[in-house]
């Protein structure tokens, strides 16, 4: 197991460098000038030769992509024109609010997943299966972009209920930064009305983001109850006279549960593409919006730094559930 | 991922040649396993007649103002109501229609042809050339796929060639994966080897023998991928890296339409409809076909999402 475990990881660095290698230069090939775009558009042109000179950005690009490599393996992914700071500093600012939303979404969607998939297994052939499996699919149909506006549009515009977008209301002083994630940190320290702020900007986009999960993961959960329902050791459990409830959380659901841990990394592609989504919507001041504006300003530090984490965290999540499995299932063969 | 394991252990080809064999032009029994396949179909279908036929049904010019109609809530003029220049939405979504068909056959056919050609030659030459390509795809899987295709997008700059292209760059790798992990179980069938003992060429089994009995599961990928290629091509022109006003293309009218969202419910409401429809159809298609032609799969939804 441990020549596995290696293997992977040094897979891991030879992807992550690979996602470097495309980031790089696919932002370097962009028309347009960042020297041009750091000086601001009135400065003179020999305030933008010199910003250019400071910057290297005269050498060849296989020279600035060994500069930008050195920086990286020093933790430096440089500097962003757009917010003028540092860019890891403005990750650690935005990831905790992805990290939220994201946690959140995953969160109720596997939880509805349970429940339905569950339900629609011990129905099966029923109006509750085929409703789990419409549920499911148009739980993956649904463009995000159109669900997140249809809900403002309702819970905002029409009934008032919830707010538009943002993390906060614009008065609201965010609580001291503990973890970064609001929600938390306004109960530890005791700030009750902030953290129900919080909660009702959450609701919106994470219900958003929890239709994917749920569609994904209904279908995935159906089948594994159903594995499980037809196996000895259930009929054994039904047998000894253990009651339903006991057999199917003691007996069905824990072996139910190996196959939803393996979707996991599906899960995590299909939140980062909405996420990307969501945060433009809602204007949540997170990790997917700061790429999206960065891409678009052709803010290249920014955009490397950023679809970085995104990838570190995507193999990352990957690698543990490889891990798990191959823990949980010695029977899997790796080639 | 569980989908691909399936796939590479071969799971898939049992049930599959089988199917295939008695399966194209028997609709029937496909729609009697479920009403939800024939929710699909019909959509599908719909959807279809729309994207051939749709400019020229579409009540009137989608691109035609009208300064006289501007903001009209939906009735029986303008069945989806008409925007800030008067223009109905309901033609232009018809004639949208085609153009997110069009979008997505493109890329299908690029990522499908450029993914299945390597996945054949990665499958059966094996050694030094299906490490190559496999570590390639690995890079490539290793990325959130959307944000690598509007990364590629902007990169290009913004408009809708440029996003059938980016989200081609990110579909081929999975045709990749899926067709050398068919490829590679195919290889060791009797009817391959057959062959191989008639002495037939590497091109002849490529063609004959591999490329026919890898068709059934390529179809039910495709025909899932469809709604996510619609889709994809959508949230990149929402978000403004896809298709430019003034085309009707789905995503770019909700875009538009988001401004007015407290004045015009019906300028997002309708066309974000027509587009979720679409893409439902789509995968209940794909949805009722996989399972159908291998029950075993049941469950392990899609390929690409994300």
């Amino acid at each position: 197991m441990g020549t596995v475990i290696a293997r992977r990881l040094a897979f891991m660095v030879f992807v992550l460098w690979g996602v470097t290698l495309v980031t790089f230069f696919l932002s370097r090939v962009v028309p347009g000038d960042p020297a041009r775009l750091m000086a601001g558009p009135e400065a003179s042109q020999s305030a933008v030769e010199h910003l250019r000179r400071i910057y290297g950005l005269n050498d060849p690009l296989i020279v600035q992509y060994g500069r930008y490599m050195r920086d990286l393996i020093h933790g430096n992914l440089g500097f962003s024109f757009v917010t003028r700071r540092n860019v890891r500093t403005d990750i650690a600012t935005f990831l905790p609010a992805t990290i939220e939303l994201a946690g959140c979404a995953l969160v109720v969607g596997f939880v509805l997943a349970l429940v339905i998939g569950t339900a629609a297994a011990y129905r099966r052939g029923t109006a509750t299966d085929a409703a789990g499996r419409l549920t499911a699919i148009a739980g993956l149909s649904l463009p995000v972009f159109w669900l997140a506006l249809l809900l403002q549009l309702l819970f905002h515009t029409k009934l008032g209920w919830l707010p538009l977008g943002g993390r906060l209301d614009p008065g609201m002083t965010p609580p001291p930064h503990l973890t970064g994630l609001l929600t938390v940190d306004s109960l530890l320290t005791g700030h009750f009305a902030t953290f129900v702020n919080a909660v009702e900007h959450l609701v919106l986009p994470v219900a958003v983001l929890a239709a994917g999960v749920y569609g994904l993961m209904v279908r995935i959960m159906r089948t594994s109850v159903l594995d499980s329902l037809s196996e000895e050791y259930v009929r054994t459990a039904q047998a000894k006279g253990l009651s339903r409830w006991r057999v199917l959380r003691r007996h069905v659901l824990r072996n139910a549960m190996l196959p939803a841990v393996t979707v996991l990394g599906l899960e995590f592609g299909l939140l980062a593409a909405g996420v990307f989504v969501v945060e433009s919507v809602f204007q949540w001041p997170g990790i997917g919006n700061y790429a999206f504006q960065a891409i678009q300003a052709n803010d290249y530090n920014a955009t490397i730094g950023a679809t970085l984490v995104i990838a570190v965290i995507y193999v990352v999540i990957n690698l543990i559930v490889d891990i798990c499995y191959l823990y949980l299932d010695p029977r899997i063969r790796y080639t | 991922m569980i989908n691909q394991d399936a796939v590479e252990q071969g799971r898939l080809t049992r049930g599959t040649a089988g199917q295939l064999r008695r399966a194209p032009w028997a609709v029937q029994p496909f729609l009697a396993e479920s009403w939800l396949n024939v929710l699909g179909v019909a959509i599908v279908v719909l959807v279809l007649l729309l994207a051939v036929f749709g400019p020229f049904i579409a009540p009137q010019n989608p691109n035609q103002l009208n300064l006289f109609a501007i903001l009209q809530p939906p009735s029986v003029h303008h069945w989806f109501g008409t925007d800030n220049l008067g223009r109905d939405i309901f033609s232009r979504v018809i004639v949208g229609t085609r153009i997110s068909v069009e979008v997505a056959v493109i890329i299908l056919s690029l990522s499908v042809t450029f993914g299945t050609a390597l996945g054949i030659v990665s499958g059966m030459a094996g050694g030094l050339i299906d490490e190559i390509v496999m570590r390639i795809t690995d890079l490539f899987l290793a990325f959130p796929g959307f944000v690598l295709a509007a990364a590629i997008a902007a990169t290009l700059g913004p408009s809708l060639q440029h996003t059938v292209l980016a989200l081609a760059v990110v579909f081929w790798p999975w045709y990749t994966r899926l067709i050398r992990g068919q490829v590679l179980s195919l290889r060791e069938r009797e009817f391959v080897l057959a062959a191989r003992v008639a002495r037939a060429g590497r091109v002849w089994i490529a063609t004959r023998h591999l490329a026919r009995n890898v068709l059934a599961i390529l179809i039910v990928q495709v025909s899932l991928d469809v709604g996510y290629a619609i889709l994809a091509t959508s949230s990149l022109s929402f978000l403004g890296l896809g298709a430019q006003p003034p085309t009707p293309e789905w995503g770019a009218i909700i875009a538009d339409g988001r401004n007015y969202i407290q004045t015009a419910w019906w300028w997002i409401t309708f066309p974000g409809l027509v587009l979720a429809l679409t893409v439902l159809g789509f995968n209940l298609l794909g949805d009722g076909l996989r399972d159908w032609i291998d029950p075993r799969l049941r469950g392990s939804f899609g390929g690409m999402q994300g």
